[in-house]
């Protein structure tokens, strides 16, 4: 494997990242927080500064050279976000402010159509907040039944439970493709064959996926795919939905506004093409320039890479976690990427947040928008490192030796 | 300083809380939330005309938190509505401002390392928020948020 013999990331990678290379009360600064977001690399700051500075404009209406040169950066970033996942098209491309956005996108409008009294949707039990809410909000409107795919002591979702649950009735299911609180990668792949068997489509939350795995919706034959641009590199307020196309084009739209019609009268208003008619509104035009950034910033270090370096990293990390007494880490699923969430015997995550803080190291603590996940596990709290690429093993050691600071305080 | 925050006696109560139970004849009882963290405490109220004759709480939170409601217990036990009412403004300034300690916080003066950690001043006014709502009977459940 590459990362036994080269040692990476280098200086030179987290000097890309301005923000990594501050002091936190007085110490280096330990960024273990990237499942909540990503720090942004210099290039995709840039990318911003340069649309700002040099060719603001308004897209897809002037015919001058600004919103020339913006219309045009902006659909480069679509066809990079297309090849990022391999969509076989880039119509499949909407932009969204993120995958809550997506999802929401997806109740409102598929869901709406297409889910009727009785009829119901699966998820998993491991599902974040924004991936359970919005297919509440739409069941009691519609008076559907939600079902909960359930998971075992690892964290890992069941999938003879799973299938078990489909039925006639079930219209879509919608899962995470890794979960934020756990860590577990689930087998989307097979979750989506075994949920076409049954004629369900299916919907991945790919937010914590995409940074630390290469995907490709056309091999997973999902139906629906969201990713959020802050958690890869990106900044916030932008994202993707990706959708099949015949079934973006059945959808109703989602938001009326500018850019999603072809033409208004007061008597009928005719929508536009995919993916316009999805994307009312004059758009976060420089943040998807700045995902565009972040996607050839990626591409430049190789996902493969990356998941190789990072399946290294987590194993240290699980390996020096798991040496500390009292210490149990909530999610040990066979398949995991990028996420250490755990609790400390005796010792409230908050106050390991705290005192970790005052060590330079910046994790997560308290439920993560996963509060029935952790419910499950019989725990109100964890605490949550997450990693990304720039962390390193040295990282993991500060993160061990604030542990031996928490239980140095607490005795 | 991380030991300004979590002091001998801060670190002593969250440990071993005192008033730690159901309170048998209470008047009053609140729920109590912090939705940020999912800290729960539920505080049992015994009032006697305008005297708070008895407290207690039950829960699960963080230290800071913890050691709030138990050492607010100790305070509040036989103290008017009127006292308790504006200790918790004088104990909310402890926790905000840089005014000095005001007379008669006792053991409570403990929590002013709070105030180089201010996202943790909501642990520490979880239970006096409950409280007042006790006090007030402003309603069921208290959140922080």
């Amino acid at each position: 494997m590459v990362v036994a013999t080269k040692p990476w990331p280098d200086q030179t990678t987290r000097e890309a990242f301005p923000v990594l290379s501050q002091r936190i009360h007085g110490k280096r600064l330990v960024y273990l927080d990237n499942a909540a977001t990503t720090q942004k690399p210099q290039c995709v700051i840039d990318a911003m500064n340069q649309f700002y500075q040099a060719d603001n404009s308004n897209i897809h209406r002037g015919v001058h050279e600004l919103s020339e040169r913006s219309t045009r950066h902006y659909e480069e970033a679509r066809v990079k976000a297309q090849r990022f996942i391999n969509a076989a098209d880039w119509r499949e491309i909407v932009f969204v402010r993120g995958v809550t956005e997506g999802i929401n996108l997806v109740a409102y409008t598929f869901g709406r159509r297409h889910i009727q009294e009785g009829d119901e949707i699966v998820i998993s039990a491991m599902e974040h907040h924004s991936n359970i809410v919005p297919w509440q909000i739409l069941c009691e409107e519609k008076r559907a039944i939600l079902r909960i795919a359930p998971i075992n002591e690892r964290g890992e979702l069941l999938l003879d439970e799973f299938e078990n649950l489909l039925t006639p009735r079930t219209k879509l299911v919608s899962v995470v493709h890794v979960s934020n609180a756990l860590g577990t990668v689930n087998p989307v792949a097979e979750i989506t064959r075994i949920a076409h068997r049954h004629g369900v489509p299916v919907f991945i939350d790919g937010a914590q996926a995409v940074a630390h795995m290469q995907v490709d919706v056309q091999a997973l034959d999902c139906d629906f795919y969201s990713l959020s641009g802050h958690k890869m590199f990106g900044p916030t307020g932008i994202g993707v939905l990706y959708g099949k196309a015949e079934l973006l084009d059945k959808m109703p739209p989602y938001q009326g506004g500018g850019d999603m019609i072809r033409s208004v009268t007061f008597a009928k208003t005719t929508y536009n093409d995919l993916p316009y008619k999805f994307e009312a509104g004059t758009p976060n035009i420089a943040g998807t320039i700045g995902l565009g950034a972040a996607i050839d910033y990626i591409n430049e270090i190789g996902l493969q890479h990356i998941s190789a370096y990072e399946h290294d990293l987590l194993a240290y990390g699980t390996a020096q976690l798991e040496n500390i007494p009292g210490l149990r880490i909530i999610g040990t699923a066979r398949e995991k990427a990028g996420v250490l969430s755990f609790v400390l015997d005796g010792v409230h995550p908050h106050d390991v947040g705290t005192i970790l803080d005052r060590e330079g190291v910046a994790v997560r603590t308290g439920h993560h928008c996963a509060q029935p996940v952790l419910e499950w596990f019989g725990v109100p709290a964890t605490t949550r490192a997450s990693l990304a690429f720039y962390n390193t093993r040295e990282d993991i050691d500060a993160l061990v030796a604030g542990i031996g600071k928490v239980k140095e305080i607490f005795g | 300083m991380i030991q300004d925050l979590y002091q001998e006696v801060i670190l002593d109560h969250s440990k071993r809380p005192r008033n730690f139970h159901e309170l048998a004849g209470a008047t009053r009882h609140v729920e109590g939330y912090n939705p940020l963290c999912g800290d729960k405490l539920k505080l049992f109220v015994k009032l006697d005309g305008e005297t708070v004759q008895d407290i207690s709480f039950v829960g699960a939170g963080c230290a800071i938190s913890t050691a709030s409601a138990s050492l607010m217990t100790e305070w509040v036990k036989g103290k008017s509505r009127q006292e308790v009412v504006q200790m918790m403004e004088c104990f909310h300034d402890l926790l905000t401002t840089d005014k000095p300690a005001a007379a008669g916080l006792g053991k409570l003066a403990v929590f002013s390392g709070v105030r180089e950690f201010p996202v943790r001043v909501k642990c520490a006014t979880l239970a006096w928020h409950t409280l007042k709502s006790a006090l007030t009977g402003a309603g069921e459940v208290v959140s922080t948020e």
